[in-house]
């Protein structure tokens, strides 16, 4: 058993309460031990990632071994879907707290911001390491609860609404998904995920399958912000501070909304046809609706969380249709090819999603207002920050050669060699649409005359600042290596054969 | 904000020990009976919470902030992981291991490492419902000022 | 099949609370009933005919029990819908602070 396993949750758990502690004692406690802890897990996913080669890492939690090949006591799993999330949630957290170095100084009480962020750190690292799914409500939970507070942090009238609006709606979302774990646990009499999975291959009540299906698909959907659940996401993600609407949009409705979605869909459930073209449904809705919504847009962070909506709709479409052509059990090399495209571009839009809100922060740290009618001209004052938004909106709008044009080149194909050609052509034409809204934001923010309310006094941003958005934007370039064929066996093919291979999950956990 | 009337004071003050002293029960026979950590730890913050409440908040001298009770909520925390770590030094070397030895079942001293569990979950979450408690009176003082 | 059905009535009442209730707490009070109403389904999922309280009595201990698992689930989840009230509780307090009312149809800063 790969003793690194349970140290992704117990270093960020402990580490936040002893910020708590210790912070109020050292002065400037609370910055660095932060950074420290969550270099520490990137080194540490770096190195699981490469040294894993496509093994399942299995670890029982308390020791308690299967008695009779039934598995009791809780599980802990690490293959390669769960490698990749843990390199974006780390990699992206760490750039985050080290660019909240210096924008958080603005606010008081840092204490609690650093500890409540690595309360989220540790539960987003659970969720994605469960193998069991009670386990995996917990840890949702406990990312959640930390989320709506980092939602709140400076305590404006804008910012309390909106925390009050995710909070209902999360509420909601989780009595939903506690419903469906009910409603599974009452006929399958188990809660490990390989082990539903061999309880539900004999069994016949199709009906009831589907009902629980979309109970689970509508919780985990409200997490994830795909239409009709998105109502919440425009007014969270502009209204929270600028690292914590990174990580939000980054990585968070990633790791708890679409990471589950796949994992139960694929790994737990027996895919039907209607409920695959229902999630592809979706994923189009999502699609077309965000970038309509955010064309009219002139709050920088609405627009950005209205792209983050059309963004996340491709990577379920692309998913979708692996799973159509799944269910009908053919073209298995199709299929292959569109989970490996939906999962790609769910890597790269962590990337730039994540380096297009830490410029926001940093234009509204400079110049102190979000509405792109009131600046202009930035680019002769703000060099750094002006050339990284410059990467990301092209990376964004899938230009050669940044990484969104190779993860959309691949989604496209797929659709088109699985004659879903309908698909194709709204995916071009959303693009299109992408390019035209992210050449507005660049032109009013960076390229326009300098308005009347910003004029004056207006510097480049710290260092911290500079080196994450950097650091992000070198990553936005070096992930379009991730198409060719070396690298994409390293990292990709062991994510995609966990998914799309049938018996797999279940017989590298309990053997049958 | 003023306390209760008089009747409520002495009541209180008979009542609040033996509440105490219950808490203390049930978390002490969380492996035998039902309750453990949990249920235990909010009938403690229960006794906490029904002094300040009878006797008013001058009389309690409650101060700024919370500080007191938030040190004993993260150092039972950080003492439950502890446990849980250590089980990676003994025996089978895996995270959460029952290592101590078990006795026989039906005594209070059985169950390996359980009652160790129940004793700092139970403080920790008397500790943290004192603070949350604590944080709404505050911050409503405040506001009526 | 009755106790299933009025788990399920349960569940009706908080949603009705949190959709048409203008004041703030009682939309608060009403997402907590929500989640009682699953608490109740769980703890009801584990029954067994004829079986008795978890308990093992050291002097006979092989009758037939109750599934003592669903219970343990129930437990967890208790304390999660503790927190997540009693965050609800304090983000209300707030804003009641700023705004200086409790309805919700004058919370509406937030547009488009």
């Amino acid at each position: 058993m790969n003793p690194l396993i349970p140290l992704f949750v117990v270093v960020p758990l402990a580490g936040a309460f002893l910020i708590m502690i210790l912070g109020r004692f050292i002065r400037d406690f609370h910055k660095y031990f932060t950074s420290l802890v969550l270099l520490f897990l990137v080194i540490l996913s770096f190195y699981s990632l490469f040294n894993s080669d496509g093994n399942v890492s299995v670890y029982k939690v308390g020791g308690w071994e299967p008695v009779n090949r039934i598995p009791i006591g809780i599980y802990m799993v690490m293959d390669g879907f769960t490698l990749i999330l843990l390199c974006i949630v780390n990699l992206i957290g760490f750039l985050s707290v080290f660019y909240s170095i210096s924008y958080i100084s603005r606010y008081t009480s840092e204490n609690f911001f650093y500890a409540l962020f690595c309360l989220m750190i540790a539960g987003m690292n659970g969720v994605v390491l469960s193998g069991d799914i009670f386990n995996i409500f917990v840890f949702l939970e406990i990312s959640a609860i930390s989320s709506y507070a980092l939602v709140a942090f400076g305590v404006e009238k804008n910012e309390l609404e909106a925390t009050f609006k995710y909070q209902v709606l999360g509420g909601l979302a989780s009595f939903m998904i506690l419903f469906g774990i009910g409603f599974i646990y009452w006929k399958t009499k188990t809660l490990n995920i390989a082990d539903i999975k061999t309880a539900l291959g004999t069994g016949n009540d199709k009906y009831y399958y589907l009902f629980v299906q979309i109970l689970i698909l509508s919780g985990f959907g409200l997490k994830a912000a795909i239409i009709p659940f998105h109502a919440w996401l425009p007014d969270a993600h502009s209204s929270a501070p600028s690292p914590i609407s990174a990580m939000l949009s980054g990585v968070l409705i990633k790791a708890v909304g679409i990471y589950v979605i796949f994992r139960l869909f694929f790994n737990m459930f027996i895919l039907t046809e209607a409920m695959a073209v229902l999630i592809t449904t979706l994923g189009t809705l999502s699609m077309v609706v965000g970038v309509f919504l955010a064309i009219g847009q002139w709050d920088i962070k609405r627009l950005l969380a209205y792209h983050s909506i059309s963004q996340m709709g491709y990577v379920v479409m692309s998913v979708g249709i692996g799973m159509i052509l799944i269910s009908r059990g053919v073209n298995d090399k199709i299929a292959t090819l569109a989970v490996a495209g939906g999962l790609f571009h769910l890597i790269n839009h962590a990337a730039f999603k994540g380096l297009l809100f830490l410029n926001a922060g940093a234009i509204e740290y400079s110049t102190g207002t979000r509405d792109l009618k009131e600046m202009g001209g930035l680019s002769r004052s703000m060099p750094f920050t002006s050339a990284t938004s410059f990467i990301a909106s092209l990376s964004i709008s899938g230009v050669p050669p940044f990484n969104g044009f190779f993860s959309k080149l691949i989604i496209i194909i797929a659709a088109i060699m699985a004659k879903f050609y309908l698909l194709a052509a709204l995916a071009v034409i959303v693009s299109i649409i992408t390019l035209a809204s992210f050449l507005k934001f660049q032109r009013y923010a960076f390229y326009n005359k300098t308005q009347e309310k910003v004029k004056g006094d207006i510097k480049e941003v710290p260092f911290p600042m500079i080196f994450s958005m950097v650091i992000l934007s070198v990553m936005c370039l070096l992930l379009s290596l991730l198409a060719f064929p070396g690298i994409r066996e390293a990292v990709l093919s062991p994510a995609i054969e966990i998914l799309t291979d049938p018996g797999r999950y279940s017989f590298q956990i309990i053997g049958f | 904000m003023k306390g209760m009337t008089i009747i409520v004071k002495k009541t209180t003050q008979l009542i609040a020990g033996l509440v105490f002293l219950y808490g203390i029960y049930i978390i002490i026979h969380g492996h035998l009976t039902p309750g453990g950590g949990f249920a235990g730890g909010v009938i403690l913050a229960g006794s906490f919470i029904l002094q300040i409440l009878a006797f008013g908040s001058e009389f309690t001298h409650l101060l700024k902030e919370e500080t007191g009770s938030t040190f004993y909520e993260n150092m039972a925390i950080l003492v439950v992981l502890f446990l849980a770590v250590s089980g990676l030094l003994f025996g089978l070397k895996v995270f959460f291991l029952n290592w101590v030895p078990q006795g026989t079942p039906g005594e209070i001293i059985s169950a390996g490492m359980l009652p160790l569990y129940n004793i700092f979950v139970g403080i920790e979450v008397a500790a943290s419902i004192l603070t949350i408690f604590l944080a709404l009176v505050i911050f409503k003082e405040e506001i009526s000022k | 099949m009755t106790v299933y059905l009025l788990c399920f009535i349960l569940f009706l009442v908080g949603l009705y609370g949190v959709i048409t209730r203008r004041n703030l707490i009682k939309i608060a009070i009403s997402l907590s009933i929500m989640e009682f109403s699953s608490f109740l389904f769980f703890a009801l999922i584990g029954f067994v005919d004829g079986g008795v309280a978890p308990i093992v009595d050291p002097a006979d201990p092989l009758k037939t029990y109750v599934d003592p698992l669903p219970q343990a689930l129930v437990l967890t989840a208790i304390v999660i819908g503790l927190a997540t009230t009693a965050m609800l509780m304090a983000v209300i307090i707030r804003i009641y602070r700023k705004y200086k009312t409790f309805d919700i149809r004058e919370i509406s800063n937030l547009r488009g």
